[in-house]
């Protein structure tokens, strides 16, 4: 069956995910990743899920990531859990904060009536008691307008040395449309021809939301309409878990067996990776101005999830004066939309503090980290506004 | 020396003396049951945990298929917590015969064994792993069941009605008064203590080992023991009981049992049934042939190889028969007065764990007629100790039952799931301080890393308990650490070496559990 279950046999009980996971530390309700995931496995598999306190992993896959047996830890805890949430029915609130499309489709024509609503407190109390969000939890903003807009009227320059399709995600869609502006810019001034085509959601929130038929649609939608665009040019995201998707979850958590697919999964970057990689060919303009800014930087669990190391470190380097102070805290703790919830919000905070005051020692101007969720989070913690690493790089180039 | 008078001496704690104790106490006799080790320590601890539909049987011995598909049924009822109701499959894999699959049809049918056929598709979406090549499917009323708490319970239930459960008693003659057995000598292994036994009927139920009991007695039963090798894999690779279907051959049943699925089984003659040594070959064996059924077999871990010896028993043609398998697998009751002019003792002999209800009841019955009395056997009706809710055992009842704040007591035995509180109740429940007793209990030490971060956590625990001392707790990890290695070593390759490693690395590298045994 399922490869990824297969796996729980090369767990030698040596507790080294234990010693990582920053949630069962966070919280007695998270038994661990060993106990969650390679040891309470050999208990399913027959009608009726056992356990909801798996339903406390929040997915950052650090366990996986640190595993030297090679049991892929989180993805198992994500099979199981959507199994549970089979059985249990998924919950109102799960489905809604599981399709960023729907709720920012509906938000983005009403934005300014929508982010008052979200941020007036009676509102946030009514949300928490009828959905079970937590009123303190950091909900973004509706931009009021959508990225897709932009490109659409836009006319990039007319000679170019490449192309690159451009996978913006849905938040950068409906909450950070300058995020996408400055990727496409950023590409432009490095000669490249962008391709933005019409996108939907890849599926992620509703896999770490537990309704996999739904996000294999996503995933399989989204896989088609890229595998269309750019006639196999590179395919760069500036959303690390939403590309992360593409490049290996989709493929091993869903098992979702498409071959537009797999062609995706192949040219899907990082953005970042993207760029280091131009840079190390000796293709990247390196006409950066001095920034004399203090700026962490936290590699989300998402993106180490890739294993690229961490390009936007090296990118960062190159622009003058920057004081880039690299964090090396494990979590902010927001996992998507896990701290979002009423039930793990809590948890949530408890387990981004060390992030936090590691930001917080800093004294920092901007904090940068490429996971859009993280970045509220973080500013959420710490009052620090977070950007993306892109931004740094736009502001560097002048643009 | 101690001296106990009882109706029936029970010999042998296996499935059946524990059937046979229970069957006895319950219709009124004075019972004793004597066992050399532990209750189920030898034959039926040590097989695959399969309770037959009887499909196994429908060609190649009806009788046993008649036998198995009431006692199965009463089984699901009277040891409801014992069982897990996986159901069966026999499938036709590509090396099997096809026209296989009819004889079986005509064989269920002809001995009522409940069959349905389904088609490869859905037998397929049912067990994913198995070999997408099967050609045909068939459902029966297979399960698994525990044979521990299965022998547990019957000895609790025998004691309820007054019998006494003697373990760690050997047989060391049996008694006889001119041509009638009255008795048997015991010595307590633990403490050396010697008991006589006065009994007016003596039950030798002692397996494969019954023929060693009746010569005692100078009566000549020439038990034909049948090694059986059987592996678990770490994990249920299947969930339904996977049989081939063909004619019953080695390695041909994959059974889901508790944490683990166990492959079994071969078949080979031994001498002695306390001389069963695991070989490469059927190791290599068993592997192949899960490889039919499973694909990638191979690749998945396997945590622990054993072999079980059968008692089979065949009168008319001793010493003739090297095909132990050729053997039926009912039952046979020795009376030896008719048979060998000794009165007072009955030997029971062959059968199965799925038939031991059925075998206690006529070895009862010859009891009752011995004894001049009329008693009707009830063993049927009356569920076991655990198992009157009538709800079977789920895998998933462990993890569950640590819900919803599973870190809220401390875990000995991560494998199985075994919390600090679980394991002081058993060490005071079985006033025992054989590490290896409480695994049969609770299965401490059964999981992947077999003992390797549980032992030595239940040995202080052990130490703690009761004033045992720490000689005889280092003693019981030492004995421990011994009889798990023997059930790994054969098996090493792959993730179970480097389980290995890693115990290793602690038991010798960090603890020096070599200075231990000096």
């Amino acid at each position: 069956m399922s490869s990824v279950r297969e796996t729980l046999d090369h767990c030698v009980k040596c507790t080294i995910c234990e010693t990582f996971c920053p949630y069962s530390k966070a919280t007695p309700l998270f038994p661990g990743p060993k106990y969650v995931g390679p040891q309470a496995e050999r208990f399913r598999g027959t009608e009726g899920s056992p356990d909801y306190s798996l339903d406390y992993c929040s997915g950052c896959g650090i366990c996986t990531q640190v595993c030297p047996q090679g049991v892929k830890i989180a993805e198992i805890n994500s099979q199981a859990r959507a199994e549970l949430w089979e059985e249990r029915g998924i919950p109102l609130r799960n489905r809604i904060v599981a399709r960023p499309s729907v709720t920012g489709a509906l938000g983005t024509p009403v934005a300014p009536l929508a982010n008052l609503t979200l941020r007036a407190r009676p509102a946030r109390w009514a949300l928490e008691r009828t959905l079970g969000i937590d009123r303190r939890a950091p909900l973004p903003r509706f931009a009021g307008r959508t990225f897709q807009a932009w490109a659409r009227r836009r006319r990039g320059p007319q000679a170019a040395s490449g192309t690159v399709a451009y996978f913006h995600g849905c938040s950068t869609n409906y909450y950070e449309p300058e995020t996408g502006e400055r990727v496409v810019e950023l590409l432009e001034h490095n000669g490249f021809r962008v391709v933005v085509p019409r996108q939907g959601c890849c599926g992620l929130p509703l896999q770490s939301n537990g309704d996999f038929p739904a996000a294999r649609r996503y995933a399989s939608r989204l896989a088609a309409t890229l595998d269309a665009a750019g006639e196999g040019a590179p395919i760069v995201s500036n959303s690390t878990s939403c590309s992360l998707m593409l490049k290996r979850e989709a493929l091993e958590i869903l098992e979702v067996d498409d071959e537009a697919l797999r062609r995706v999964s192949e040219r899907t970057y990082d953005v970042c990776e993207f760029l280091l990689g131009l840079h190390e060919r000796g293709e990247l303009r390196t006409d950066f101005q001095p920034l004399p800014l203090t700026v962490p930087y936290h590699a989300p669990c998402q993106q180490r999830g890739h294993g690229i190391g961490k390009p936007a470190l090296d990118l960062l380097a190159l622009i003058p004066e920057l004081r880039l102070v690299e964090l090396d805290a494990a979590c902010c703790g927001i996992a998507g939309t896990y701290g979002l919830k009423r039930e793990k919000y809590e948890i949530s905070m408890r387990v981004g503090e060390e992030l936090f005051a590691q930001v917080r020692d800093a004294e920092p101007d901007l904090t940068a980290c490429d996971s859009e969720t993280c970045r509220w989070q973080i500013t959420h913690g710490t009052g620090v506004p977070s950007v993306h690493p892109v931004e740094l790089l736009h502001r560097a180039y002048g643009l | 020396m101690a001296a106990l008078q009882t109706d029936v001496l029970v010999i042998g704690g296996g499935s059946t003396g524990a059937g046979v104790a229970r069957d006895a106490a319950m219709r009124g006799l004075g019972t004793v049951l004597v066992e050399r080790r532990d209750l189920a320590d030898g034959t039926t601890g040590r097989f695959h945990g399969l309770l037959h539909s009887g499909g196994r049987y429908v060609v190649k011995d009806p009788p046993a298929a008649r036998e198995c598909v009431p006692e199965n049924a009463i089984l699901r009822r009277i040891a409801a917590d014992c069982i897990e109701d996986t159901g069966g499959l026999f499938v036709t894999t590509p090396p099997d015969d096809p026209a296989y699959a009819e004889q079986f049809l005509a064989g269920c049918r002809a001995t009522g064994v409940p069959v349905e056929e389904l088609p490869v598709g859905e037998a397929l979406q049912r067990e994913p792993r198995l070999n997408p090549r099967i050609s045909r499917a068939f459902l029966v009323p297979d399960a698994a069941i525990d044979p521990w708490k299965t022998v547990w319970a019957c000895a609790r239930s025998a004691q309820a009605y007054g019998a006494r459960i003697l373990t760690y008693h050997r047989v060391v003659d049996l008694v006889r008064s001119g041509d009638r057995v009255v008795g048997a000598r015991l010595a307590n292994d633990l403490t050396g203590e010697e008991v006589g036994v006065e009994a007016a009927v003596v039950v030798n139920a002692s397996g494969a080992w019954a023929g060693q009991i009746a010569r005692m007695a100078g009566c000549d039963v020439e038990i034909q023991p049948g090694k059986g090798i059987m592996i678990a894999m770490n994990h249920r690779l299947v969930q339904t009981v996977i049989n081939r279907c063909k004619m019953p051959a080695d390695g041909d049943i994959l059974v889901p049992i508790r944490t683990v699925s166990v492959i079994g089984t071969t078949d080979v003659r031994v001498p002695d049934p306390d001389e069963a040594p695991v070989t490469q070959g059927e190791v290599e064996q068993m592997l192949d042939e899960g490889e039919v059924l499973v694909p990638g077999f191979r690749r998945a871990r396997a945590l622990r190889v054993w072999a079980g010896v059968r008692p089979l028993f065949q009168e008319t043609k001793p010493g003739l028969v090297s095909d132990t398998r050729d053997v039926s697998r009912s039952h046979t009751l020795l009376d030896h007065a008719r048979r060998d002019g000794v009165e007072g003792l009955l030997t029971i002999t062959g059968g199965k764990t799925t038939t031991f209800r059925l075998m206690a009841e006529v070895t009862v019955d010859a009891v009752c007629e011995h004894l001049g009395v009329k008693r009707p056997c009830r063993t049927h009706e009356e569920s076991l100790p655990g198992s009157q809710d009538g709800g079977h055992y789920w895998l998933g009842a462990r993890l569950a039952s640590r819900e919803p704040v599973p870190r809220s007591e401390q875990i000995v035995c991560e494998c199985e799931l075994i919390t600090r509180r679980k394991l002081e109740e058993a060490i005071d429940r079985r006033r025992t301080v054989n590490l290896d007793d409480i695994r049969r209990t609770l299965r401490l030490g059964m999981g992947p890393c077999q003992g390797g971060f549980c032992i030595y956590r239940a040995t202080g625990i052990l130490h703690a308990r009761h004033g045992v001392d720490a000689e005889t707790a280092n003693g019981s990890l030492l004995s421990f650490l011994q009889e798990r290695w023997k059930g790994v070593h054969p098996i090493l390759y792959g993730d179970q070496l480097r389980q290995a490693h890693l115990d290793d690395w602690i038991f010798q590298g960090v603890l020096n559990v070599r200075e231990l045994a000096r």
